[in-house]
């Protein structure tokens, strides 16, 4: 059931890269380039600071306001993939014990700020990935990609890898079923039946990529496969990148939260 | 002129695992007849489709399509002239989206944007697929499937049509709308299948493969008729041939 369902939800981020925005309309290679650049500056970013990327968080929030992507969906999808940051991070707050912070009279240390710091990082990136495919859909950032000076090979290789997933996973699917079918308490479901089914689904997926090659050659396939998209800058995606860029550079250079709490106090005062 | 003309001569091969897959296979079809190729599983029928447009090369013997033998040389313009359509719509349908898919070919024919345009728009019409252009095919039923799958070869304009196992899997209307599709194609067809139903309703002539030899060459009535003979080929009367 599991699978089924992750790949339902594959299909729901499709899905959602299907419908009429100001975010959809924009060039795909202009998505591809900000989400880039955010990214960079996202890991561009020292492992103790901590408040100052917070203000990098206005991307994905803006970008999934104008998308009309739902909130919920991307955190749902955010913490199907968190286990992996926790991993990377979960020995900074005991390996590093150094304080670093008091909030009144508790000493926070550096581990705990690399901790959050990484988790930080984590949760922006990989919605401005999310966001990303669901406001210009898979095959659209590949040819992005692809436009922008990827080998062909590779988007090639994306292309087919994300029209395949489907057949792929059924077919994966089909076998477990077979199995569970036949095999009775724990007799059945060990490790080396795991291994022959891989071998099994590894022998058909080649089989399958012959034939597909096959389809390929006869419809006249020499080694690159066009698209036809016409796709264009506009002024709308030169604005977009640049006042993008513009506010990463600040965020990056500028500590805002910090100058933003400084100017509070010396109202207050 | 008889540019449409496929024929086959003693055509042998084996697999590289050293199984004779076809062991002398000869037969020409001429312009425009709607042949049909049965035989019991494993008698050859898939293995002689692949030589028809040089998918497999012979170990012996030839293909030749119109005047051209089958070689390296011919092997773009057979390809173009030879429209093959594969039996699993999975294999043959790889791009993003429908659309896509029925322009890759005539992408790959280096026509120019407006002639593809136009040539896809017209072979979704015909395989009544006008609203599938924008679908991604995991997204297609499996009649829809089929469809564009043909669709993706007719874009090409293909003079002979080439179709491995086209009504397997279908419900039962589907397949009707995919007979009377196939029905309106004129140019030459060559249909591999075990529905015989379907060969009795669009091919005139059938040709029985039996362990990689012709077995029998003639009019599908009279070949459905010999009791013996089908029996003998693992094969049975039609149904609507059967008396009940």
């Amino acid at each position: 059931m599991d699978i089924e369902r992750t790949l339902f939800e594959i299909g729901a981020l499709d899905q959602m890269a299907l419908q009429d925005t100001p975010l959809h309309r924009l060039d795909p290679r202009t998505k591809l380039i900000t989400a880039m650049g955010f990214i960079l500056t996202v890991v561009s970013f020292g492992r103790y600071e901590l408040a100052a990327l917070l203000p990098l968080t206005l991307y994905p929030v803006a970008l999934a306001a104008m998308g009309d992507l739902p909130a919920g969906y991307l955190l749902r999808k955010l913490l199907i993939a968190s286990p992996f940051a926790l991993f990377v991070g979960m020995f900074n707050p005991l390996l590093d014990r150094t304080p670093l912070l008091f909030i009144g009279s508790v000493a926070v240390s550096g581990g705990w700020i690399s901790f959050l710091s990484i988790l930080t990082r984590f949760c922006l990136t990989v919605s401005a990935a999310l966001i990303l495919v669901g406001s210009t859909g898979f095959s659209p950032v590949c040819m992005a990609l692809g436009r922008l000076g990827m080998p062909r090979i590779f988007a090639a290789q994306l292309l087919f890898l994300y029209r395949y997933i489907f057949v792929l996973t059924e077919e994966g699917l089909r076998m477990v079923r077979a199995r569970n079918l036949r095999s009775f308490g724990n007799k059945g479901t060990g490790v080396r039946i795991y291994g022959h089914m891989l071998g099994q689904l590894l022998l058909r997926t080649m089989d399958r990529a012959q034939r597909i090659h096959q389809a390929m050659l006869c419809r006249g396939f020499d080694g690159e496969v066009r698209l036809v998209r016409h796709c264009r800058f506009t002024s709308t995606d030169v604005a977009f990148i640049a006042g993008w860029f513009v506010y990463f550079g600040l965020a990056r250079a500028f500590n805002l939260p910090q100058i933003l709490g400084g100017v509070v106090t010396r109202i207050m005062a | 002129m008889s540019h449409h003309i496929v024929e086959v001569r003693d055509l042998r091969y084996a697999y590289p695992d050293g199984t004779e897959a076809l062991s002398g296979v000869s037969f020409r079809i001429h312009h425009g007849e709607s042949v049909a190729l049965v035989g019991a599983n494993g008698a050859g029928k898939s293995t002689l489709l692949l030589h028809l447009n040089g998918c497999l090369v012979p170990s012996a013997g030839e293909v030749r399509i119109g005047d051209f033998p089958l070689t390296r040389s011919t092997l773009p313009e057979v390809r173009r002239t030879v429209g093959m359509v594969f039996q699993d719509p999975d294999d043959q349908l790889f791009m993003p989206t429908v659309h896509d898919d029925v322009a890759f070919g005539p992408l790959n024919l280096g026509l120019p944007e407006e002639d593809v345009e136009a040539r896809v728009q017209a072979a979704l019409a015909t395989v009544g697929g006008e609203g599938l252009a924008k679908r991604p095919p995991y997204k297609l039923s499996g009649g829809e499937k089929r469809s564009v799958a043909i669709a993706t070869v007719l874009a090409m304009s293909p003079s002979i049509l080439v179709l491995d196992e086209p009504t397997s899997n279908l419900d039962p209307r589907s397949r009707r709308q995919f007979i009377n599709l196939l029905r309106a194609f004129e140019h030459t067809k060559i249909i591999a299948s075990h529905d015989l139903d379907m060969v009795l309703d669009l091919c005139e002539r059938t040709i029985i493969l039996q362990r990689g030899k012709v077995r029998a060459d003639g009019p599908t009535r009279d070949i459905f008729a010999d009791d013996r003979l089908l029996e003998e080929c693992h094969l049975e009367r039609p149904l609507s041939m059967q008396a009940r």
